[in-house]
């Protein structure tokens, strides 16, 4: 294995149980990654059917339905992340930062890339109707642009969560590309977007072919037209999805793989199969009783995520375990000499020995900016001395409020230190003792 | 010391935070607190009077609130996570683990009130003729809700400020019992009281602010819009006044413990004076536009409401500026220096070195060959938290001023920075051992013709070891 740069860990103990914690982070990571899904998979399917749209006006509609829900998906999405992101910088802490800082510059643009991209949602979803004819094309620009933009802020968090776990490769990063083109990252990240459209369309299948839903909204189509659209995007995706997520597993460095990992992950695997083939079954059912599964479906791909999550939560695990180990070993040593440093420093046994307290006292306030012979930031003793010699108040009176008198640095007023301390040092300053 | 470094040579690390930091409060305190109770009370208002017309207004200019605080005002909010974990990691990092479970109760409060505002703008319309009553319920509960929220940030804030008077830190686990005296520190109520104030006036200045950008509004619904809002503004102008003396007033006596106030400083005692009668001046203009538009509400003209509103946004700056400043040199009190190293390691620093420990560095020993290059990695570990080289508050610039005439010399420099924290309390003191000091003082030093190059871990290949092979 490569060398591996090694930390300390925050000496600060854990404020939950470990366990608890990455628990905590797996499931509710879980619910924000699910809103994610929702705003990144839904603003991609608005822009395709709007284009779609532009010849067959009634995949317009249905994209301006898909589209307002986006706004609402992304609100949501950000609110939802706060408490994973607590949780990660908690459970992994040296993990998370280090990578962070190295992607710095990427990691900033998140910021600017997504109020940018949301602000885009809002000027699609509230000028569908205004911007037609030849401004149409102008209003798809904006909606992509919403879409690229979401699509470049998953690359950021996905190269980062990936670094993450490769402290063998911290040395070797210098820029945002570099870490882009790791092990694993770009196949993580197109494993992600397949995910993120087969988990809108199943959601938009659901949405749009509920009994609530008032189908008016979607001039010339039937529920279960709409309902066969979105299934047949989740189906396709979701056979691609086998050919990704082999090659993501194979492609994943071998330092964190382990049986119970694959174990996970088949098994999550083998349940989207299973979701996929009722998928297909249903798709060729009568109209009358299509998406009578949708349930099975949903518990299925509920059961392919917790799979999954937990999957890459003991790849993560493993991944890092034997390098935390090390470190929790080198904090241990860190804090036991710094404690025996403190006990040393406060037993004096470093401590300068003073002709008096003035002269201690100089040292600490004035021997910064002024030496015995030579201009510091202020003059020289020898000058101080021809200037007060047998006055000290005169001294005492300066340091309290002194004023420019040469130009340059102005001297700060030691007002704050006690009569005494003033007296003290005016009288090491003047008379040596 | 753990983590790669971050560094922006140009603007400078803090600056990065504090403006991510200002846009937010900036725009979330007047459009996300204070809009709320001002948009139910004009729909209150043209719902009693049937004015639908001031009722479309309200609600037009709330969808704008919405939509800056949904986008720009929750990604500088989680922009205030992003730039601090990038520029001080073992700061944010400290704090995240003494303090998840109060973040964590924000975070619940904070999913919350999203989804209210959520339901109070997406059933402004839908919910109008019989249902207008519970809209403007749903209004009501949102105003004491995100009041609510931010009293409990203000909290938060207010313990963080201050966190070692009320928690003993070390390497133990923090007794949970100090929460709850750290959440109402003595900072507490004049920091929400001037918060609250400022939020609600903000938000009634936003207003006025928008309402011209209305175009096809008659003079007459324009009249009864300003109105009321002059109004409001004018009610919380005493309120704000009222807590920014409490607050000035209370601050002090943090700085005198902190450290000797009459130093707190040249610098800022300075800048303290003329800043605060620049924004005295213009936050004088906030009544006066105010009467004006209870007085003559239709006339009120579109310049008068733009210096207000910079007013109150370069008010709320300054404080937030203010309430960083002030807990200098440290940023979690008694316990971890602005520089990112906890003070219990001092004394092994002093003797070993920081380089002997560090993990991305080249040079775990400082030798007379490798001396300006350990120089130059000491200020990333101890100085570039806070300085840059060639930018915003440069060392090159403080030491310029220090030494304007004479060659920087690295005893001299050597001189002055180990005492410098006594003088400018504001500073951490050096960390490093005596070789350490001298090869920063000789960094420096060659500092004085041209900048040397400071590149940060997100550009520049890093030099990492000790290694786990």
């Amino acid at each position: 294995m490569n060398p591996q740069p090694l930390p300390h860990d925050l000496p600060l103990q854990l404020p939950l149980p470990e366990g608890l914690v990455k628990h905590l982070l797996v499931l509710l990571f879980l619910i924000h990654i699910l809103f994610v899904n929702f705003m990144l998979g839904g603003q991609s399917l608005a822009v395709i059917l709007e284009i779609i749209g532009l010849r067959r006006k009634k995949y317009d509609r249905l994209a301006y339905e898909i589209s307002s829900t986006v706004t609402v998906s992304k609100s949501l999405a950000v609110v939802l992340g706060v408490a994973p992101l607590l949780a990660i910088n908690v459970a992994y802490t040296t993990y998370f930062y280090s990578s962070t800082v190295l992607i710095g510059f990427a990691w900033l643009m998140i910021i600017i890339m997504a109020s940018a991209a949301f602000l885009l949602t809002y000027l699609h979803k509230y000028t569908w109707e205004s911007w037609g004819g030849s401004q149409r094309a102008l209003h798809l620009t904006v909606g992509a642009a919403a879409m690229v933009l979401f699509l470049a802020v998953a690359m950021v968090f996905i190269t980062n969560i990936n670094l993450m776990v490769l402290p063998a490769y911290w040395p070797r990063v210098a820029g945002f590309l570099s870490a882009v083109l790791l092990p694993s990252a770009l196949l993580r990240y197109f494993h992600f977007i397949l995910a993120t459209l087969a988990i809108s369309a199943l959601f938009a299948a659901g949405w749009f072919g509920r009994k609530g839903y008032d189908l008016a909204r979607l001039p010339d189509f039937t529920r279960t037209e709409v309902i066969a659209l979105f299934l047949r995007i989740a189906f396709i995706v979701t056979l691609l999805q086998f050919v990704i997520g082999p090659s993501l597993l194979l492609s994943l460095p071998v330092h964190g793989h382990s049986l119970a990992v694959w174990l996970l992950l088949l098994t999550g695997a083998t349940i989207a199969g299973v979701m996929a083939w009722i998928i297909y079954r249903e798709l060729g059912r009568a109209p009358a009783v299509l998406g009578r599964s949708y349930l099975v479906m949903l518990t299925l791909l509920t059961f392919t995520a917790l799979f999954m999550a937990y999957g890459r939560h003991y790849y993560r695990e493993r991944a890092v375990n034997p390098h935390r180990q090390a470190m929790m070993a080198k904090t241990e040593a860190f804090m036991w000499d710094a404690k025996a440093a403190q006990t040393r420093a406060r037993m004096g046994m470093t401590r300068e020995v003073y002709k008096s307290s003035g002269e201690k006292e100089f040292k600490a306030n004035c021997a910064a900016c002024h030496a015995e012979n030579t201009t510091i930031v202020g003059p020289p003793l020898t000058e101080v001395r021809g200037l007060y010699a047998g006055n000290p108040q005169n001294l005492i009176a300066w340091a309290r409020a002194p004023q420019v008198k040469r130009g340059g640095a102005p001297m700060p007023s030691f007002n704050h230190l006690p009569e005494k301390v003033l007296q003290e040092i005016a009288t090491w300053i003047l008379e040596g003792k | 010391m753990d983590f790669p470094i971050f560094h922006l040579d140009f603007i400078g690390n803090r600056m990065l935070i504090a403006i991510t930091a200002i846009v937010h409060v900036i725009i979330n305190h007047p459009m996300a607190v204070g809009a709320i109770p001002m948009a139910t009370l004009l729909e209150w208002i043209a719902h009693r009077k049937k004015w639908s017309a001031l009722d479309d207004l309200a609600y037009k200019i709330t969808f704008v609130f919405f939509v800056i605080t949904t986008s720009l005002g929750a990604m500088t909010g989680v922009g205030i996570w992003f730039t601090t974990a990038l520029v001080n990691p073992d700061a944010i990092g400290s704090l995240i683990r003494v303090f998840f479970w109060a973040w964590f109760s924000e975070w619940v409060v904070f999913f919350l009130e999203v989804v209210f505002i959520m339901i109070y703008f997406l059933t402004w319309k839908p919910w109008s003729g019989e249902k207008k009553r519970l809209h403007l319920g749903v209004g009501l509960f949102l105003s004491i809700f995100s009041w609510l929220t931010m009293a409990v940030i203000t909290g938060i804030l207010g313990f963080m400020m201050n966190t070692g008077k009320w928690v003993p830190f070390s390497y133990e686990w923090v007794p949970e019992s100090s929460m709850f005296t750290a959440f109402f520190n003595p900072l507490y109520l004049p920091q929400l009281i001037f918060r609250t104030a400022v939020a609600f006036l903000g938000a009634g200045l936003f207003f006025l602010f928008l309402i011209p950008f209305f175009k096809k509004l008659t003079a007459e619904v324009r009249g009864r819009a300003v109105r009321p809002i002059s109004l409001w503004v004018l009610a919380w102008l005493p309120v704000a006044i009222a807590g920014a003396i409490f607050y000035w007033q209370r601050i002090p006596v943090y700085m005198q413990a902190n450290a000797p106030v009459a130093l707190a400083t040249q610098d800022f005692t300075r800048w303290y004076q003329t800043i605060l009668w620049f924004l005295l001046g213009m936050a004088a203009i906030v009544p006066l536009a105010a009467l004006w538009g209870v007085v003559k509400p239709k006339r009120l003209p579109a310049a008068a409401l733009v210096i207000p509103f910079i007013a109150v946004a370069t008010l709320l700056g300054t404080f937030e500026r203010l309430r960083e400043f002030v807990r200098k040199p440290w940023v979690i009190q008694g316990y971890l220096y602005a520089n990112g190293l906890r003070a219990q390691d001092y004394p092994l620093f002093k003797e070993e070195g920081v380089l002997s420990r560090a993990t991305w560095v080249r040079h775990h020993q400082v030798t007379e060959e490798n001396k300006l290059e350990a120089g130059g990695e000491l200020f990333m570990l101890t100085c570039s938290r806070c300085h840059t080289v060639g930018g915003v508050n440069s060392v090159r610039t403080r030491f310029q001023k220090l030494f304007p005439v004479q060659k920087w010399d690295e005893e001299q420099l050597a001189a002055y920075i180990s005492t410098m924290h006594n003088i400018r309390i504001f500073m951490p003191p050096f960390p490093g051992s005596d070789a350490e000091l001298k090869a920063l003082s000789a960094w420096l030093a060659a500092n004085q013709h041209y900048a040397m190059r400071a590149e940060g871990g997100q550009t520049a290949l890093l030099p990492s070891a000790p290694v786990l092979k």
